[in-house]
């Protein structure tokens, strides 16, 4: 019998680990010298109640969102995917050239091209190093850390040579033309009267296509045959062997799915917010990725919920280092912070919490 | 009496979670005698052993050897205390000699050799004490099974071991090692050694023990002078109703091959071959029995059937040959749809998922057939949960929630589950292996049962069990593999361990006529 109700596992624990972090990032704050109330305050103030907090919150949250749903498929057939910020960035390359050598007469139908030169190409990022893994046994977390570094490369390339424009000192691409601009939410609230809102936030209408991203996995995980057999590989390889899984198939297939979410993430940030490609766009949103997938438990929900906190850290770190001399590095010991209670030290967290249901069913029986 | 018992348990509880492994144990185990636990999977034996070896603390309760009381904190207490246990899967050191693994963990000083020498010494007065013969400069994989069993109890000997506890010793050998070994117990009485003999077998309680104790759900239901007892009664104790020992079936009716195997030949990815140039016919309407000791093929066999080893040779399924060249990729899904089911060696390896809810383990390697899909993506979760739920009362699986997690079931739940997926399929050959270790009694006779139901309806069985009673009550027909070769086939009307035993110890076909 499970000891603990379902709803404990999965709202109170990470809540709990959540508030413990939150804890010891306080004691960290005051430590500084300034005041945690206030930092929370000022956080708060920057994010969620502002319009334009909220514009820039969910766009970093887009991002997570596409690489957080990453990871969680690999996760699922027990595989470890590194390597989204490669992913990522060959994703935004991908996005570009659909982009730039595309003659796109509407957004609407450049952001359909986007998305599938984004996924395509991440997908092929991803799909290298999972051939290795599934036909020569290379270890996936080696190959995709080491992917990540020959796509920096790649991009690098094409931005130093390939796609800068002649005479330009700057390594990026040319700016994409007008056509493929994706409406944001300030020319959305525009559209309803409200020009105010969301001023100069770069958050788009990708965040819809996360939001679908978040359901269409769901469907494929927890509905599929093909959801069913990622899921069985991961829990179990021998089992699924009997059970006439092909481990070399599931292992690509997961992987792709994994690389082409990951790749997707650039229709936010390429298409979206520079409108052009850029050296450095992921900004470690590939690495994040990890810790939402971790903290939501690799479910869509959990996800959705994770990126929006993460989200609200970043816009939230963003605002303390402008306003107070905390350094936005500490964003990063907080966000370390919640991926170490929600990840590691949840079983910290667990066994206490069993314990006290145990004693509550002994004290009923 | 007057004599202190050798060891003295008194009212030991453990329990781990909300599970009870030992509550309030009591037993008392004389000196030079071979005393008996018996119980099913879970009755708590190995719990109560560990606590003893100083694997586990128990919550309450205390220890007494040789009538003082002592506290075991962990195993160099107990061996301290004269404590020696023999593990059901070996603790030795595959590439040492004999002489290097009775010493590891024992020597003394900073050199080797004079520990050594002073071991060899010691154990050929061992060997003398007790005919415990074994070459110390043997590699411990070059030699046998029985002989690594001989070597753990010299280890224990070794260290001064007065009380042996040999959990479930007699799981990997063939029946006439198992004799063998019984014989060396018996003189290790004679010596004035105490032995407490941990199974699961009644005839072997029945064989050599003096006194017997029954667990049954963490507690100690009876302990008996194995005299006065007899299987029925003692395997009563260990359920708590009556049990059919016995497997009542009719003649079998064989009808056309289901199963033809020809010149079938394995190699393992270590290059070693696993089959011989096996070749054998299963018929609809029987059940073809394999018998042998464990790692003699049987699992590779079965691997290769169920479409997850590569092999050479042929086989063919109701006259059509199947492809044997899809290598570890498996095709495990076709040969269901050609009317094959296969319930593994191994359920919690391979049978199951184990974190995967019941009604989706229930659908597990039929996932993609029609009947499981509510449209041409997505799989029909409503409709699997409610033919669960009914399959699970059919088998009666306990408790029947489609919901519960694998792993929440009992052994012998979690096999229904299985069998219940694999017999409902009605499938022309079911294979089968293992199908009742580490089942409770209860559900043995229930499982036997509907294997033999589903003879009955025709169908062709291949059953592979290491245990020869049970090989022996459910085949129609009886092989025996060692080392990778069928050695003969027998009628199980007509045959006896003995002979089969000598099959399983690789003595030929004319040897052992």
């Amino acid at each position: 019998m499970d000891i603990m109700p379902r709803w404990v596992d999965i709202i109170i624990v990470p809540l709990l680990s959540l508030f413990l972090a939150a804890f010891l990032s306080a004691l960290l704050i005051i430590a500084i010298g300034e005041s945690p109330i206030a930092a929370l305050n000022l956080m708060i103030e920057g994010t969620l109640l502002r319009s334009a907090g909220w514009g820039y919150m969910l766009y970093y949250t887009t991002n997570f969102i596409f690489t957080g749903l990453a990871v969680s498929v690999a996760f699922h057939a027990a595989l470890f995917n590194i390597g989204g910020e490669g992913q990522a960035m060959i994703g935004g390359l991908g996005v570009a050239l659909v982009c730039l050598f595309i003659p796109w007469p509407h957004w609407t139908l450049a952001i359909v091209g986007a998305s599938i030169g984004a996924a395509l190409f991440g997908m092929i990022w991803a799909g290298l190093p999972a051939y290795l893994q599934a036909k020569r046994g290379s270890h996936i977390v080696i190959t995709t850390i080491m992917f990540n570094f020959i796509a920096a490369g790649v991009l690098n390339f094409f931005l130093v040579d390939v796609l800068k424009p002649k005479g330009s000192m700057d390594p990026a691409s040319a700016n994409f033309p007008s056509t493929t601009h994706l409406p944001t939410f300030q020319d959305l609230a525009s559209l309803f009267g409200f020009e105010k809102a969301f001023r100069s936030a770069p958050a788009n209408v990708s965040f819809f296509i996360a939001l679908l991203a978040c359901i269409a996995v769901w469907y494929l995980i927890w509905r599929s045959p093909l959801g069913y057999e990622i899921r069985a590989l991961g829990k179990s390889g021998p089992a699924a062997r009997y059970a006439g899984v092909r481990p070399v198939k599931i292992i690509m297939i997961a992987m792709m799915i994994s690389g082409a979410l990951c790749g997707m993430m650039a229709i936010n940030t390429t298409q979206g917010e520079s409108e052009r490609l850029i050296l450095n766009f992921t900004e470690g949103a590939g690495f994040i990725g990890i810790a939402v997938a971790l903290m939501g438990r690799s479910h869509p929900l959990g996800v959705l919920l994770a990126a929006l906190l993460f989200g609200f850290l970043y816009q939230g770190g963003a605002e303390l280092a402008l306003w107070t001399k905390i350094p936005r590095e500490l964003i990063v010991v907080i966000q370390a912070l919640v991926i170490l209670f929600t990840g590691a030290l949840s079983l910290m967290v667990r066994a206490p919490l069993e314990r006290f249901f145990m004693s509550v069913q002994k004290a009923k029986e | 009496m007057t004599k202190n018992p050798a060891i003295e348990l008194r009212k030991i509880s453990k329990s781990f979670g909300p599970v009870q492994a030992n509550k309030d144990i009591t037993i008392r185990v004389m000196p030079g005698t071979i005393h008996g636990i018996i119980g099913e999977n879970g009755a708590g034996k190995s719990t109560l052993m560990s606590i003893l070896y100083g694997f586990y603390k128990a919550d309450a309760g205390e220890i007494f050897v040789d009538g003082k009381k002592i506290s075991i904190p962990d195993s160099q207490a107990a061996i301290a205390a004269g404590i020696g246990m023999v593990f059901q899967h070996f603790k030795l050191v595959e590439n040492f000699s004999v002489l290097e693994n009775i010493v590891l963990g024992a020597e003394s000083g900073a050199l080797l050799s004079p520990s050594l020498g002073k071991a060899r010494a010691e154990l050929a007065a061992l060997a003398a004490e007790y005919e415990l013969n074994v070459d110390p400069d043997a590699i411990i994989e070059d030699i046998g099974v029985g002989m690594q069993q001989r070597v753990e109890i010299l280890k224990a000997l070794y260290r001064q071991a007065n009380i042996l506890i040999l959990d479930e010793p007699t799981g990997v050998l063939t029946p006439a090692e198992a004799d063998q070994l019984f014989r060396i117990l018996k003189r290790l009485r004679e010596e004035g050694k105490t032995i407490i003999l941990i199974t699961h077998k009644l005839r072997e309680i029945m064989d050599i023990t003096d006194t017997v104790s029954v667990m049954r759900q963490g507690e100690m239901t009876a302990t008996l002078r194995t005299v006065d007892t007899t299987p029925e009664d003692l395997a009563e104790l260990m359920v708590g109703r009556k049990v059919l020992l016995r497997v009542d079936k009719a003649p079998a009716k064989p009808t056309k091959p289901v199963l033809e195997i020809q010149n079938l030949n394995m190699v393992d990815d270590f290059d070693v071959q696993r089959l011989k140039n096996i070749n054998l016919t299963v018929k609809a309407g029987e059940i073809l029995g394999i018998a042998g000791v464990a790692g003699n093929g049987q699992s590779e066999l079965l691997q290769v059937l169920g479409g997850y080893s590569a092999a050479t040779g042929i086989i063919k399924l109701n006259g059509s040959e199947i492809d044997l060249s899809t290598s570890v990729s498996g095709d495990g899904q076709a040969r269901r749809a050609l009317g094959m089911a296969h319930v593994p060696e191994d359920r919690q390896r391979e049978g199951l998922i184990m974190d995967f809810m019941a009604w989706e383990n229930a659908v597990f390697g039929y996932h993609r057939e029609k009947s499981n899909q509510a449209n041409r993506f997505f799989m029909d979760n409503n409709a699997i949960r409610r033919e669960t739920e009914e399959k699970m009362k059919r088998f009666d699986v306990r408790p029947p929630n489609p919901r519960l997690t694998a792993k929440n079931f009992s052994g012998g739940n979690q096999q229904k589950i299985v069998l219940a997926r694999e017999i409902e399929r009605n499938p022309d050959l079911l294979l089968v292996g293992q199908p009742t270790r580490g089942v409770d009694i209860g559900a043995i006779e229930f499982i036997h049962q509907q294997i033999v139901a589903l003879r009955d309806q025709g169908k062709a069985i291949l059953l592979i069990s290491v245990e020869l009673d049970e090989i022996l009550s459910l085949s129609d027909r009886v092989l025996v593999m060692f080392d990778g070769e069928i050695m003969g086939e027998r009628n199980p009307a007509n045959t006896n361990e003995k002979e089969l035993g000598l099959l399983m110890a690789g003595v030929s076909e004319k040897a052992a006529q």
